[in-house]
């Protein structure tokens, strides 16, 4: 078995039944890390435990245990989640030095079926941005070309799983945050419905929005990884109570009879002739194994930016307010703290330890939320945001998936769109309408810039109908020419 | 009560702690005593990624605290953030109720000075509180066990118009919690916090004046006393042609003043937005009902049911319905002797005397109801005296034994026997021959009660008056 290139399942497998043991996949990985990673700085931490919580699954394996279905599996977690007694600073200064007591409860299930936690992944600043450069600890490299941005606000795991430094990751997805960096460095995310995952432990940007999800190399280490992640959290009153099927053990890639539907209005701009490309191709596929393509509406994706940056910049602002210096975290050095005024206690403390973009929203977000102007922005959001689910649901009777693109483009250069937010919001033009109406979004690679850029296409379903996705993943996946490539920096 | 031409308009937000056993977003403790910051949790010291999780059993005290004070129960509420920065307060936000809160549109009546008063309640709703910082000087420390206790803010309607008014207001809602047993009441460690909103205007007015909010009030006679302090302070502003500036101030309760905190203009906007971690509080039909049948019985409803069904006057009925623990307590006495004026008359007077004096609570009562009741009972079949019943009393409260045992190991039995009672009374005469040659010449009439106290201290106090006084009057005839 090739370990680089070898399926979650396939190590797990192999570790339960003692042909690999948990030492030697953490080790074969911890030297990938170590010698790749200088070129692409996707991590932030590195666990000094990795090999000591892979002999303790050895052993277990050893007394006879079933460890789980991801036993002795290197993951790597993006910085956003809580691991208990390893750094955790979500991308930014003002966490540099924070060490959870507690595990976030998507990485406790992680830990739980067997997985290794090999070291914390590299993201925007509270995974605020869509190109890891917002980042305190300095931009991410796409593996396929390493002037490239990785997407984000993922893109460490995003560039850590495409150059095979561990064997799976986890990402968030506020507004396009698993599926963006997926897209760009052509691997596969997946965003679930809304409260499929706990958030418990993950530290929030915007509450209503946030959902974690696997990013892996196929669809089904997706499937299997979603699966562990997902289920009810006593302790987050938004997760589901609903049942978590067995979305890898029911994989079909039947397409015969499956509608899949295009959104109008995704056709109206002008996209990257690459992704228009792969977008077609995509659909031609799909029409040669026997889909039927509708044509849908969902007028209100027109607005999904602006009130997406409303809703996030708003609910951004109150969650970032714990960050004060008080208890934990960055506090500015003073020199006599007794004469200092509170203000400005809070004002030295978050402005230096908060970076440019974060700070940005927070002030957006405050305004948004001030008395007078709640209404027109917030509240006003809020109603666009029922209008459009509804919209999707309507649409949802008449296709059971809708294909769209990722992204207008393919990964761009790194500082090329730093300097104009503008620029770097519209990024999110495809992917944000799903975080708004709490659908299951992924992307799943099926094409190749000119340039060799990884290009992916975006897949949605209805309200816990994740399994029609990665159904129709699994059938592009299975007919993508780009399939098996590599990046340059494996 | 007139105040040179003015009308005090006062509302009063009272914030009433639950005593739920865990706090209302987290499983730490909710224990007064425990030593700092052992109370708390990643949720209540806001960690980065924690969530609140909503207390069931604080959504049930709240809903039984509305239904008691009248309110209608929203069938949906929402909690929503209170964004304000300060060091005790964890996440930089405190999670309240706003537009939709728990319980609106309530009310309650109580006495003042016999007068009947009602005051209506605008809203109850649910809301965190916030640590507690301490002030060093140099440093101030922080300590979170109190993040995240339970709270339920009553907002009256700003129908109060005397301190007076105010301080029942107040009591009568203590009295509702404690009945209800959702707070213990305790001021001084800020179970219940008073804010009150005072403002004057001409009388015959019909708008507001100005109000001023007054914080720092930790007893009732303090309500009373700020609030009459705040009116004339106000008048005489207004007196002097200034205006009332809206403001919070500070009750000094050793300077007896109020004084400025923070005026509206400093006034922070709190950015209210419905807090997304946490789902809508959905109450159900069924919900409202069992709570409503889990209900005691209130302390006007059970103080009316005093007077008519057993009789008792206004005065007793209302005292002993202070206290749901005190009322229990006359219940289970008069249930046991069937004398409820008698039963009434012990409680108000002995037991109550006792406890003051013991500084203890009537569920420290050494004499327990059906001990008393007994011992009620021996009276009205004569088997002992009143006075004897003192004495019995305090033995009981003395030892906690039952008032039979105390009667037999003392002997202290009523002696009603004519026989055994003219024995004594002839004794006491002839060993007071003058006496009952005056009396009888009529030259001392008043002496009738000297020979009568004479036969009951020579019976050990255990002979029966009646009888005595009866055969006194056959023998100095």
């Amino acid at each position: 078995m090739d370990l680089t290139f070898a399926s979650i399942s396939e190590i797990a497998e192999a570790v339960q039944s003692r042909k690999l043991s948990a030492v030697e996949a953490v080790s074969h990985f911890q030297k990938r890390i170590d010698s790749l990673d200088g070129r692409l700085n996707s991590f932030i931490a590195k666990n000094e435990h990795a090999l000591k919580d892979a002999e303790a699954i050895d052993a277990r394996i050893a007394r006879g245990e079933n460890v789980g279905v991801l036993a002795g599996v290197p993951f790597g977690i993006k910085d956003m989640f809580c691991t208990k007694g390893l750094k955790t600073t979500a991308g930014s200064k003002i966490l540099e030095n924070f060490i959870p007591p507690y595990d976030a409860t998507a990485v406790a299930r992680l830990k739980n079926a067997g997985a290794i936690v090999m070291g914390k992944l590299n993201q925007d600043e509270f995974a605020m941005g869509s190109s890891n450069e917002t980042s305190y600890f300095g931009a991410v490299k796409n593996p396929w070309n390493l002037d490239c941005v990785p997407g984000g606000s993922s893109g460490g795991s995003a560039a850590a799983q495409a150059a095979r430094l561990v064997a799976g990751t986890v990402g968030t997805d506020t507004g396009g945050s698993i599926r963006q960096p997926a897209s760009f460095c052509g691997i596969v995310g997946v965003k679930p419905t809304y409260g499929r995952i706990s958030r418990y432990g993950i530290i929030a940007f915007a509450s209503s929005l946030d959902q974690a999800g696997p990013m892996v190399s196929t669809v089904r280490d997706a499937a299997l990884t979603l699966e562990v992640m997902c289920g009810f959290d006593p302790h987050d009153s938004t997760t589901s109570q609903k049942n978590v099927p067995a979305w890898s053990k029911n994989l079909d890639a039947d397409m015969k009879g499956l509608k899949v539907g295009l959104i109008k209005e995704y056709m109206r701009g002008s996209l990257h002739p690459d992704v228009q490309k792969t977008v077609d191709n995509s659909i031609e596929t799909l029409k040669k194994l026997g889909a039927e393509i509708v044509e849908i509406s969902v007028p209100m994706t027109e607005f999904a930016v602006p009130v997406y940056y409303l809703v996030c910049a708003s609910e951004a602002s109150s969650n970032l307010a714990r960050y004060d210096g008080v208890k934990y975290g960055y506090r500015a050095s003073f020199k006599n703290l007794s004469a200092v005024e509170l203000e400005e206690f809070y004002g030295r403390t978050r402005g230096e330890g908060f970076g440019s973009e974060v700070k940005r929203r927070i002030m957006l977000g405050t305004y948004c939320l001030s008395s007078g102007y709640y209404d027109a922005y917030y509240n006003k959001a809020g109603q666009v945001r029922r209008l459009m689910t509804n919209q999707y649901l309507e649409a949802f009777k008449k296709c059971d998936v809708i294909l769209s693109p990722v992204t207008t483009a393919p990964a761009f250069k790194i500082g090329e769109r730093i300097s104009d937010p503008l620029a770097m919001y519209l990024n999110d033009i495809f992917t944000t309408s799903t975080n708004l109406a709490g659908l299951p979004g992924m992307s799943v690679p099926f094409g190749m810039s000119q340039e060799g850029l990884p290009i992916g296409v975006q897949l949605t379903a209805s309200h816990f109908e994740e399994q029609k996705m990665l159904n129709v993943a699994l059938a592009l996946e299975n007919a993508s020419s780009v399939k098996g490539q590599k990046p340059h920096v494996v | 009560m007139s105040y040179r031409g003015y009308e005090p308009v006062i509302g009063i937000e009272i914030h009433v702690q639950l005593s739920t056993s865990t706090k209302i977003f987290s499983s730490e403790s909710t224990s007064f005593s425990a030593s700092d910051n052992e109370n708390t949790s990643p949720v209540s010291v806001g960690m980065p990624g924690s969530l609140p999780v909503l207390n069931k059993k604080a959504v049930e005290y709240s809903i039984k605290t509305g239904l008691a004070l009248g309110c209608e129960i929203n069938r949906k509420s929402i909690f929503a953030r209170k964004n304000y920065f300060y060091p005790d307060l964890p996440k930089g936000y405190q999670i309240s109720q706003y537009d939709q809160p728990l319980c609106e549109n309530g009310r309650v009546t109580f006495k003042v000075d016999g007068v009947e008063k009602t005051v209506t309640i605008a809203r109850a709703h649910m809301e965190e509180d916030a640590g507690k910082s301490n002030h060093h000087g140099e440093y101030t420390l922080i300590n979170y066990n109190r993040a995240g206790i339970p709270l339920l803010e009553v907002v009256s309607g700003p129908d109060i118009r005397s301190p007076a008014e105010a301080a029942e207001y107040a009591r009568t809602i203590r009295q509702i919690v404690r009945y209800l047993d959702v707070c213990d009441g305790n001021l001084e460690e800020g179970s219940l916090r008073c804010d009150c909103n005072v403002s004057v205007r001409k009388e015959g007015a019909t708008q507001f004046g100005t109000k001023v909010e007054i914080k720092n009030i930790n007893s009732f006679r303090f309500v009373e006393k700020a609030i009459e302090y705040e009116i004339e302070r106000q008048i005489d502003a207004l007196e002097r042609g200034e205006k009332i500036i809206q403001e919070t101030r500070l009750w000094d309760p050793d300077k007896n003043r109020t004084f400025s905190m923070r005026t509206k203009e400093d006034a922070q906007d709190y950015r209210y937005f419905p807090d997304p971690d946490l789902l809508p509080v959905l109450v159900s039909e069924d919900m409202i009902a069992r709570f409503r049948r889990e209900l005691p019985e209130l302390p006007i409803a059970r103080a009316l049911r005093f007077q008519e069904e057993h009789a008792l006057p206004e005065y007793d009925a209302s005292v002993l319905t202070t206290e749901k623990a005190l009322a229990d307590y006359y219940e289970a006495t008069a249930q046991e002797c069937k004398n409820y004026k008698a039963a009434s008359n012990w409680i108000m007077t002995e037991v109550l005397r006792e406890l003051k004096a013991a500084g203890k609570e009537i569920q420290d009562a050494t004499i327990k109801p059906v001990q008393l009741g007994k011992m009620i009972a021996l009276i009205d079949k004569g088997e002992i005296s009143g006075k004897i019943a003192k004495t019995v009393f305090q033995e009981m409260w003395a030892s906690g034994k039952d008032p039979e045992t105390i009667i037999k190991e003392k002997g202290l039995v009523q002696v009603s026997d004519p026989a055994v009672i003219e024995k004594i009374i002839d004794e006491v005469l002839s060993a007071n021959t003058q006496s009952v040659e005056d009396y009888k010449s009529g030259k001392k009439k008043n002496l009738f009660g000297f020979f009568v106290g004479a036969v009951m201290k020579a019976s050990k106090g255990q002979a029966n008056p009646e009888i005595v006084n009866k055969i006194l009057q056959e023998k100095l005839k």
